[in-house]
């Protein structure tokens, strides 16, 4: 008989090449996914090195970032981003992979490609050169960021130095309230956690209200993992898993789909075994969240108010609010209902799913964007949007003055020209609401696809429920 | 990866916790396909005004501080994105060390990886180092990553830890990269054995 294991224990024990003793863990990387930002480097050295792409055939490459978002001609677009983007080109060409390029019929932010492509499977390895790679975890596979320098090692040898990181339950119970998403939960967890709450741990969310939850609610929970400090963020693959998947392009079909479907149920946590911690969330009591400061755990519910000073504990958390508030231009104490935004931006890799979108049009449905608001919609990826269509959205949102537009990262971190202004307050479906992020002086209130709709049509942020 | 023994250098304190990677190199310096240059936009926001012109008020643009080597900052240091480029600003810029009571996972990773060394020493004893350096900026303070010590001119000594073979890498300037290559060998019989 042999020791339960947790999900996470069986995924890292099954992908360990050697690990020598007073070193950390050589881990084989199944899927290498890549994208413009942060692979130029670490082709630069395994040129200088000497060296090639040792798994091409393991490797997937999109580009997201920095491209835009209405359909700019190449050569207009900023000289600094048009050598990116035919840096990526020419290394895929010159080591020989598949790049999901933006002029094909593949194409949009990674972490929605990736899934969609039937790339990310469960009980996998997957790495790329950006933290929401957490966001693959919604799939049992174990999947984190890693740096350009790390690239360069999965390029030349499709493995990584690792050093075992501890594992944590997150269990959460009950069923959501209506209005209620994955997005609250993820946002509720950092807000009580805190941003370093994860440090050293890779997440595991269990429990009724992940088990009723479907992929698009499971991939925006294990992509925010990296803002509560956690390594990954993982979640056990099941029946909602695997009808996701099947059918998808990469995934195996016919009696290997079959084969694979039962290796796969063999992943999730054991009876009996045991977490290095373990927390537990009712997620009946949750409410609409929204966050109010430059950390994604400086979040509250709607119905809330803005922490005081006097209710802190020491002084650098004082300070740390003082000054988060300062920039905000948000006072202490005040009720979050009634802010006013000025921009409204849907999409991201945490909330541009199909499913994502269908909630924000359920709002968006038969409103009007209200005055001097600008509001955006940005599907995942050319699929998305095409289903999109297809359904109707974007002439829900079109007819409710949102503008539709092209897959891309966006907004979210404004490497394109979707740019917040200084002192703009965003709604904003993405996962952080850093200082300048969305643009410099840009003032973020991270929220649901449902929110960030009901802020649109309102001006203002209101508490969604009473729209339903 | 040049080795890294000791560092005898000034320190700027930095009195902020959770200082994100947004904050240490903002987005649209990541549009660079090379390494070089980027600690032009090391703490952008807070180093520039909006007209580009320094910021007198931010603590690396006045003069007492123009040569540290070292940061001393709140904890949670590096939170957030991935992006290496901040450990590239931070080292291109000319830091060589970072004290705080705690990094972020990945921007630790990075730090290894670029011979910036992370020091994690507990919450009084960086108040502590703040405090002195705020008062004196030109107190030098003598890192001994063999030893494994912070040294201060009055004697005092505080220890930290390091993972065993992170040290190791540091002290003799051996990346990854030469060891995960020297075990291609054992990745082969892995792919075989798994049928990948």
């Amino acid at each position: 008989m042999t020791t339960p294991q947790t999900l996470f224990e069986k995924v890292w024990n099954a992908h360990i090449v050697k690990q020598d003793d007073g070193a950390p863990a050589i881990l084989y990387i199944d899927t290498h996914l890549i994208h413009e930002v942060t692979s130029p480097q670490a082709f630069n050295m395994l040129r200088e090195r000497g060296l090639t792409v040792r798994r091409p055939d393991r490797t997937f490459a999109t580009m997201d970032h920095v491209t835009p978002t209405r359909p700019v001609p190449f050569a207009q677009w900023p000289e600094d981003t048009r050598i990116q983007i035919r840096n990526l080109r020419q290394n895929c060409q010159q080591f020989g992979i598949k790049l999901w390029d933006i002029t094909g019929p593949v194409q949009g932010i990674v972490h929605v490609v990736g899934p969609e492509m039937g790339i990310t499977q469960p009980g996998s390895t997957i790495v790329c050169g950006d933290s929401h790679t957490s966001t693959h975890g919604a799939f049992g596979a174990l999947a984190f960021g890693i740096g350009t320098s790390e690239v360069g090692h999965v390029l030349a040898t499709q493995t990584l130095l690792q050093h075992k990181p501890k594992t944590f339950a997150i269990n959460i119970e009950g069923t959501l309230g209506p209005g209620i998403t994955g997005k609250d939960i993820i946002l509720a967890i950092i807000a009580q956690n805190g941003v370093d709450g994860g440090r050293g741990y890779v997440f595991e969310y269990r429990g009724s209200a992940i088990e009723q939850m479907d992929m698009a609610g499971r991939m925006t929970i294990c992509n925010m993992s990296i803002e509560g400090g956690a390594r990954a963020g993982m979640i056990a693959p099941d029946d909602t898993t695997f009808a996701w998947l099947k059918g998808r392009k990469h995934v195996p079909s016919g009696p290997a789909w079959d084969e694979a479907v039962a290796r796969w149920r063999t992943l999730p946590t054991d009876e009996g075994a045991t977490f290095d911690r373990e927390m537990t969330l009712d997620a009946s009591t949750l409410a609409p969240m929204v966050t109010y400061g430059v950390n994604p755990g400086q979040g509250v519910p709607i119905t809330g108010r803005v922490p005081t000073l006097a209710e802190l504990d020491n002084l650098a958390q004082r300070r740390e609010l003082a000054s988060a508030l300062e920039y905000m231009g948000l006072k202490e104490g005040q009720p979050m209902l009634g802010q006013p935004i000025d921009i409204v931006f849907i999409g991201s890799c945490t909330n541009s799913r199909i499913e994502d979108l269908r909630m924000a049009a359920s709002i968006a449905q038969g409103r009007q964007v209200a005055d001097g608001v600008q509001a955006l919609v940005v599907p995942g990826s050319k699929a998305i949007k095409a289903q999109a269509e297809a359904e109707g959205l974007d002439k829900i949102f079109m007819d409710a003055g949102f503008e539709w537009r092209n897959a891309g990262c966006s907004m979210c971190l404004a490497m394109n020209d979707d740019k917040a202004g200084p002192g703009q307050y965003v709604a904003s479906t993405s996962n952080r609401n850093f200082r300048g992020r969305q643009g410099p002086g840009a003032r973020t209130l991270l929220m649901s696809p449902l929110m960030a709709a009901a802020a649109a049509v309102s001006g203002r942020l209101v508490d969604v429920r009473d729209m339903l | 990866m040049n080795p890294f023994t000791l560092l005898n250098a000034t320190a700027i304190p930095l009195r902020v916790e959770n200082v994100d990677t947004d904050q240490i190199i903002p987005a649209r310096y990541l549009t660079a396909v090379t390494k070089t240059g980027m600690g032009q936009g090391l703490f952008a926001a807070w180093r520039y005004l909006p007209d580009g012109s320094p910021n007198p008020h931010f603590i690396l643009n006045q003069p007492a501080y123009a040569e540290a080597k070292i940061i001393i900052a709140g904890k949670n240091f590096g939170s957030g994105s991935s992006r290496e480029h901040a450990v590239w600003a931070l080292t291109d810029y000319g830091f060589r060390a970072v004290i705080s009571p705690a990094f972020a996972d990945i921007f630790h990773n990075n730090a290894l990886k670029n011979g910036l060394l992370p020091i994690t020493l507990p919450e009084e004893s960086v108040t502590m180092l703040m405090d002195l350096v705020e008062e004196s900026p030109d107190v030098r303070i003598l890192i001994d990553l063999p030893a494994q010590r912070v040294i201060l001119p009055d004697g005092q000594q505080l220890s930290f830890d390091i993972d065993p073979y992170r040290k190791q890498c540091l002290v003799q300037g051996l990346d990854d990269l030469g060891y995960l290559i020297a075990n291609l060998e054992a990745t082969r019989a892995y792919e075989n054995a798994q049928n990948k």
